[in-house]
């Protein structure tokens, strides 16, 4: 506050009075580096919980590293690391929660632009209400369709022999079904801004409409598939419910589930569960610092869900 | 940070083609081929959202209304039991809590870290500093967090800051009696002294100058001892006009059952805090024990009683179990569904600060947005004509940012209604069941063979809960 107010003439017209009570830069630069340093220190104590030995967790704090960093070894990495892709293990977890994102961000993209371009440039008649219902479906619920989905996949599997409850299958199907809201919400949002001419143009020309949608509409829509990828991808990486629901008896576990598996497990397990937990994080971080601009508009399109 | 895609607020204002169905027909070539065509594209996702969204709903409401077993139409019974039973009534409870605390915490947060940022020039670094929890799970987060909030102040980063202070402003006494463990002072009474007030201990008989006094003491252990440099104890010889004595262990290895007697393998009791009290319980002098346990009061005056005072037993500060079933509301003394509505467990605020953690960047990133888009010369003008910055903050910048603040406040109401993941993992296992939510009940009761009735239920009531924030969007889409 002193600086303000110092920097100022002695006799400041009436006019710039208000400045006077403006706080010092330096106090908000002090606060804000506070808040910063706050916000690193999960992150930051996770992480040096993971490069400790277990016996080190149970003696002292992380922090007393800063003083010793000695103790830091990346022992316990080589040890879940050396159950190699057994089923339960870290590395197959990791294996899982892949198969499972990648097809859902890749049916969700292609599926959320075939539905939103067809809102958008069609011509059939209730396309508003079919968006508003859309927009409904935003918000809603995912526990209201798992009872009756897992029946459903159950009579499948009775039906058919074939194993859809408790499969990586039927996971991704459930998730991409409560993907597509957002991605038809946020493509149809991006298709509207796109000029009905240049369509036209291509139709006069005799295009079909699957030659209008690669050739004309994709490429332009690039940036918003681009965040409803990123998006999804990291929404489904952290899911725990359906995974705990739909993979429910099945040997391979998602890395949310095997963290969750080990939080119930006996105590003093910390160092699979930091090491666990930084594997499941760091991709994540990965996409979000490559694509962090995508992603921050992904997250401002979808201010709903 | 130009937002490129539009959002629901920057939709075009109905552009007939786009949002309006249209009667004309599509000029040139296309005819119903392209009618068909872009039916064509909707098939997928209308299929899908029919079959696995549409379809269970309509299934999850018409479920609630049968029994555990699916074969009983039971009507409302499901709602019923929701309403009367006491887990649900904790988690309904639980949902209020976020919803109460949350959206507005997180909202409020957001815009001060939003209007700050705009002064500083890291205000990048600071952004992806604290919008990176975002993308964490709530899975790892939680566990992160469970971590920082430990018991014990060794390990526990909370309760180890909570600890030096606590020890600075109240230093723990050398001898600590933990009450929380069981150990209480009266455990301590072995040879010539009893119970004094308010936790200390005071010599039984009374004692005159030239004199001595031995107080005995058990259940300290070696160890205690051995910290403090205690020094095998040396009976004390009388001295004139001064009151003399011992403190000592009175427990001999080799004589365990004789109390009273000071064996060379007893030691003294070092560093104890003493006062002499008057008859009428004043103090007019203190001392402190040696290493061989004994001390010396050289001018007794009119003191006749040795007293150990209670700040050598003080109990240091041993952790907040900030992830237990402990309640912030004093409830004890109610009836358990009384307890059930009111008590305000500690883990739901530890939980609240880590979901803080994640959200806060959200809220901070969205409202920034807003507060860039602004019109600037409503600022300055406000500012020319000598309204303070804090003046106009409140009345011209959150004004016109409201639109934004309320859509981060129903998009963190929808979310924290829902809330699951990390009261899955960031609770102790002793209060899961004190921090459940609803969403976690219905988990809870779908992994039963007879629960699927009330889950079904259940989810009914958190789909109610949302309606509104359906039509918040709604209307907020529609304009």
């Amino acid at each position: 506050m002193s600086v303000q107010a110092a920097s100022l003439p002695v006799a400041a017209p009436p006019k710039r009075q208000g400045f006077r009570v403006r706080p010092s830069r330096i106090v908000i630069n002090v606060v804000l580096a506070a808040i910063a340093i706050f916000w690193l220190i999960p992150t930051i104590g996770i992480a040096i919980i993971s490069l400790r030995p277990n016996s080190a967790f149970e003696q002292s704090g992380w922090w007393t590293v800063l003083t010793a960093p000695a103790q830091l070894t990346f022992n316990n990495y080589q040890q879940l690391f050396s159950a190699g892709f057994k089923a339960g293990g870290v590395l197959d977890s990791l294996t899982t929660s892949v198969a499972i994102t990648v097809p859902v961000t890749i049916l969700v993209t292609v599926i959320s632009s075939l539905t939103a371009y067809s809102l958008v440039f069609g011509r059939w008649r209730g396309r508003t209400l079919v968006f508003l219902l859309i927009v409904a479906m935003l918000v809603l619920p995912l526990q209201m369709a798992l009872i009756p989905v897992a029946s459903l996949y159950k009579i499948f599997d009775n039906a058919t022999g074939l194993q859809l409850f408790g499969s990586v299958i039927g996971a991704i199907v459930f998730h991409v079904a409560f993907g597509l809201p957002f991605g038809i919400f946020l493509m149809r949002n991006f298709y509207s801004g796109i000029p009905h001419d240049l369509l036209e143009a291509g139709r006069i020309d005799g295009a079909g409409e699957w030659t209008l949608f690669r050739k004309v509409v994709m490429p332009i829509g690039i940036p918003a598939l681009a965040s409803l990828a990123i998006f999804q991808f990291i929404w489904v990486w952290n899911d725990l419910l359906v995974a705990l629901i739909f993979l429910s008896g099945n040997t391979h576990q998602t890395l949310t589930l095997f963290l969750y598996g080990q939080t119930r497990a006996l105590a003093a397990n910390y160092w699979i569960i930091s090491s666990g937990a930084m594997i499941s994080i760091i991709i994540p971080l990965i996409v979000f610092f490559a694509f962090q601009r995508y992603f921050v508009r992904g997250v401002l399109a979808g201010a709903v869900k | 940070m130009a937002v490129a895609v539009p959002t629901s607020d920057s939709l075009p204002a109905t552009p007939a083609g786009a949002i309006l169905p249209t009667t004309s027909q599509p000029a040139g070539g296309g005819g119903f081929r392209s009618h068909l065509g872009s039916l064509l594209f909707l098939l997928p996702g209308a299929l899908w959202l029919l079959l696995i969204v549409v379809y269970p709903l309509i299934a999850t409401v018409i479920r609630s209304l049968f029994d555990g077993s699916g074969q009983n139409f039971i009507a409302l019974g499901n709602y019923k039991s929701i309403f009367s039973t006491t887990d649900i009534i904790v988690s309904l409870k639980n949902n209020v809590v976020w919803v109460v605390l949350f959206p507005f915490l997180v909202t409020f947060f957001g815009l001060v870290f939003a209007v700050l940022t705009e002064r500083i020039r890291w205000s990048t670094a600071f952004k992806t500093i604290v919008f990176m929890p975002l993308v964490f799970s709530a899975t790892a987060a939680g566990l992160t967090w469970a971590s920082i909030f430990f018991i014990d102040p060794h390990t526990g980063m909370v309760n180890a800051a909570v600890q030096g202070v606590a020890n600075a402003v109240n230093p723990p006494g050398l001898y600590p009696i933990d009450p929380a463990t069981g150990q209480t002072v009266s455990g301590l009474v072995a040879t010539g002294v009893q119970v004094g007030p308010s936790g200390s201990l005071e010599s039984k008989s009374t004692v005159s100058a030239g004199s001595t006094v031995e107080l005995g003491l058990i259940g300290i252990s070696p160890t205690t001892l051995q910290q403090n440099g205690a020094a095998p104890a040396v009976a004390p010889t009388a001295a004139s006009g001064a009151i003399t004595g011992l403190v000592w262990r009175d427990f001999s290895p080799t004589h365990p059952t004789v109390r009273g007697q000071v064996f060379p393998d007893e030691d003294g009791i070092p560093g104890l805090q003493l006062a002499l009290l008057t008859s009428s319980g004043a103090s007019v002098a203190t001392t402190t024990t040696a290493k061989d346990g004994t001390f010396t009061f050289a001018n007794p005056g009119s003191g006749n009683r040795v007293q150990i005072t209670s700040n050598n037993f003080r109990a240091g500060f041993n952790g907040i179990f900030f992830l237990g079933t402990q309640s912030l509301t004093p409830t004890s003394s109610l009836s358990p569904t009384m307890q059930a509505i009111l008590s305000l467990p500690i883990v739901d605020i530890a939980m609240i600060i880590a979901y803080l953690w994640i959200w806060a960047g959200f809220a901070m990133v969205v409202i920034g947005a807003g507060l860039a888009a602004l019109n600037r010369e409503v600022l300055e003008a406000a500012q020319i004509d000598g309204a303070s910055e804090w003046q106009t903050l409140r009345r011209v910048t959150v004004p016109m940012l409201a639109p934004v603040l309320v859509v981060v406040f129903v998009t963190m109401l929808i979310n924290v209604l829902k809330i699951f993941d990390i009261i899955l993992n960031m609770p102790a296992p002793s209060s899961q069941s004190g921090a459940a939510t609803l969403a976690v009940g219905m988990y809870n009761d779908f992994s039963t063979a007879t629960g699927q009735g009330l889950a079904a239920a259940l989810a009914v009531v958190l789909f109610i809960l949302v309606v509104p924030a359906m039509l918040f969007n709604l209307k907020r889409i529609r304009g």
